[in-house]
């Protein structure tokens, strides 16, 4: 009775698909998610300049954010160097696990031995701390930049390898099946069929690697310490700790945390735009 | 051999002799199966759970290779590789790719054969609209109801055009009124293409209603007790489901059946 009332007079109070409440329901939801945080941060940051001022906190101990964000003015240029340093550091070691990563995970995936084999050997890359390798590497390597490269790329690299390579193994067996009763070439078979079940656990190994290679980058730096001429985010750090200038260590690890925010966020929706179209991670369910 | 299709006097296309199966687990799906089939045949296998159909339908697509005895395809051994135009697989589960909409997954035969894009295109439209789902091209898997992406399934085997479509428990997990509506599909698309059609089923009611012949297996070990031919009243409709030559065959088949079960308990 009511569905044929609907149907037959489309009034004012019909349901449009641009106002029913599922719409405005997932419109507010999703203000929401770019409100809600947003506005947390700035209460935090103010509460935090208040009781600094309040308090009357020396600088030295914990400085106000307004004095922060003066020094990363003033210092702008020698903190834009050190940060490039720290970008160009982490997006090389990450690619370079990438393709590294992939590679080999292609071949563990195509080769039972070849795993067999090879595995320990990425297990005690993974499991022995980078802290601790890093001076003998810095020992033997002499180029530092070389060095950082490869104490990063080790620490972004083993994520992208074991997903890569079970990944490639997931592929649903009817699926499989036919595939062979097409009598698909390996090509086609690791294109149509292997790379795209791939690609949720892929994704799922970039997010944590993008972190990853950030920490290893910024760690290898400080075990290195301030070596090389062209330093990064991490010898601002320890340099500004030496010379208790505070307030530029925070605004250093502020840049840090940033490049590891835009990190997450690039990755993330690197993930959505690829997946999001049918992998469960990524769809919205419908309520 | 007195067979009742019409068109099942065209020679034999299947032979399996003395078929074994033995899993690496020592489990022995199959013993001893020897079959034929003719082209344009309707033929149901039909038995309990675990009795070695989907591995009989494995095997003879080529997919699970034999342990002992040997099967023909058109006079070529099961998966040798020339008859993989000709053979459709309607696995039990959709199987269909997440990542790719329905019109990708029907091309996906073809894509892989070669087929060059634009007879790919009328082809891959053709069966679609065959399955009823033309409007549904661009949608992808997630989005479909059960039955349609069993339909997608149905179409993604016929798009090849082949000769043998094998259907394994095609429509168990559907509801009654898709399912029906399903077999009549299947079975237009039967007739009209000539096809020879093996269909795995657990219903004594799908298999008398569909097929020219209904192949009753037991399990432990998986073998062919009955061999029953129905009558040939093809076109079968509504009338036929409701009519009391049906109840009697589904009757007959039931009481084959339930040998079958007897004999398992008998076996523990
Ligand atoms: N890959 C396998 N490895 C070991 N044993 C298997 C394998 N596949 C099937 N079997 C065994 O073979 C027997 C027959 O299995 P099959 O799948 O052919 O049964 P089915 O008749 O299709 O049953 P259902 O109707 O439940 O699908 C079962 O006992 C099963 O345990
Ligand atoms: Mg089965």
């Amino acid at each position: 009775m009511s569905i044929s009332i609907i149907e037959s007079s489309p009034g004012a109070d019909a349901i449009t698909p641009a106002n029913s409440p599922q719409i405005r329901r997932e419109r507010r939801e999703k203000q929401l998610r770019i409100i809600l945080p947003i506005t947390a941060i700035l209460l935090a940051v103010g509460l935090w300049e208040f009781l600094v001022w309040y308090n009357e906190v020396p600088h030295y101990l914990i400085p106000a954010p307004s004095l922060i964000a003066k020094t990363l003015v003033t210092d702008w240029s020698s903190l834009m160097q050190s940060a490039a340093f720290t970008v160009k550091l982490t997006l090389m070691s990450l690619a370079l696990a990438i393709v590294g990563g992939v590679a080999l995970g292609m071949l563990f995936a195509l080769s039972r031995p070849v795993e067999m084999s090879l595995f320990p050997f990425a297990v005690i890359l993974q499991v022995t701390p980078v802290v601790a390798i890093a001076p003998l590497i810095l020992i033997y390597v002499s180029n530092t930049f070389v060095a950082l490269l490869i104490c990063a790329w080790i620490v972004a690299f083993f994520p992208i390898l074991s997903n890569t390579a079970i990944g490639l193994r997931s592929a649903d067996h009817n699926l499989r099946d036919l595939f062979s009763l097409y009598q698909a070439t390996p090509l086609q078979r690791l294109r149509y069929l292997l790379v795209p079940s791939a690609l949720p656990y892929f994704m799922a190994a970039l997010k944590i690697a993008g972190g990853l290679a950030l920490i290893g980058a910024v760690v290898a730096e400080f075990v290195a310490g301030t070596a090389g001429q062209n330093t990064g985010l991490a010898s601002r750090i320890l340099e500004s700790s030496f010379r208790n200038e505070i307030p530029r260590m925070f605004a250093a690890l502020f840049l840090v945390s940033l490049l590891g925010i835009i990190i997450f966020l690039v990755t993330s929706w690197l993930s959505r735009a690829v997946l999001g179209h049918w992998h469960e991670s990524e769809i919205k369910r419908e309520r | 051999m007195n067979d009742p299709s019409q068109n099942a006097d065209q020679g034999e296309l299947i032979a399996m002799r003395d078929v074994d199966k033995v899993f690496g687990n020592g489990t022995v799906a199959v013993r001893d199966m020897s079959l034929n089939i003719n082209q344009g045949e309707f033929v149901s296998f039909l038995g309990p759970s675990g009795c070695g159909k989907s591995t009989a339908l494995k095997m003879i697509s080529g997919l699970l290779s034999v342990s002992r005895g040997s099967i023909t395809v058109n006079g070529h051994p099961a998966g040798s590789g020339s008859d993989g135009n000709d053979i459709g697989y309607v696995f039990q589960e959709a199987t269909l790719m997440p990542w790719a909409n329905v019109y990708d997954n029907v091309y996906l035969p073809l894509k892989l054969h070669g087929v060059n894009k634009a007879e790919a295109r009328t082809r891959v439209e053709e069966v679609l609209s065959m399955v009823g789902l033309a409007n549904f091209a661009r949608s992808y898997p997630r989005e479909l109801s059960g039955g349609m992406r069993m339909r997608v399934s149905i179409a993604r085997a016929m798009v090849t055009r082949p000769k043998l479509l094998l259907m394994d428990e095609p429509f168990a997990a559907l509801d009654e009124m898709t399912r029906s509506k399903l077999n009549d599909e299947v079975l237009s698309l039967w007739e009209s293409h000539g096809l020879t059609v093996i269909f795995v089923t657990h219903s004594v009611y799908e298999s008398v209603y569909l097929s020219s012949r209904v192949v009753v297996m037991a399990a432990r070990p998986g073998r062919v007790v009955h061999d029953i031919p129905l009558p040939d009243n093809y076109p079968r409709n509504v009338d036929y489901r409701m009519s009391s030559a049906f109840t009697e065959t589904c009757k007959k088949v039931s009481s084959a059946l339930e040998g079958t079960l007897h004999n398992v308990d008998l076996n523990h």
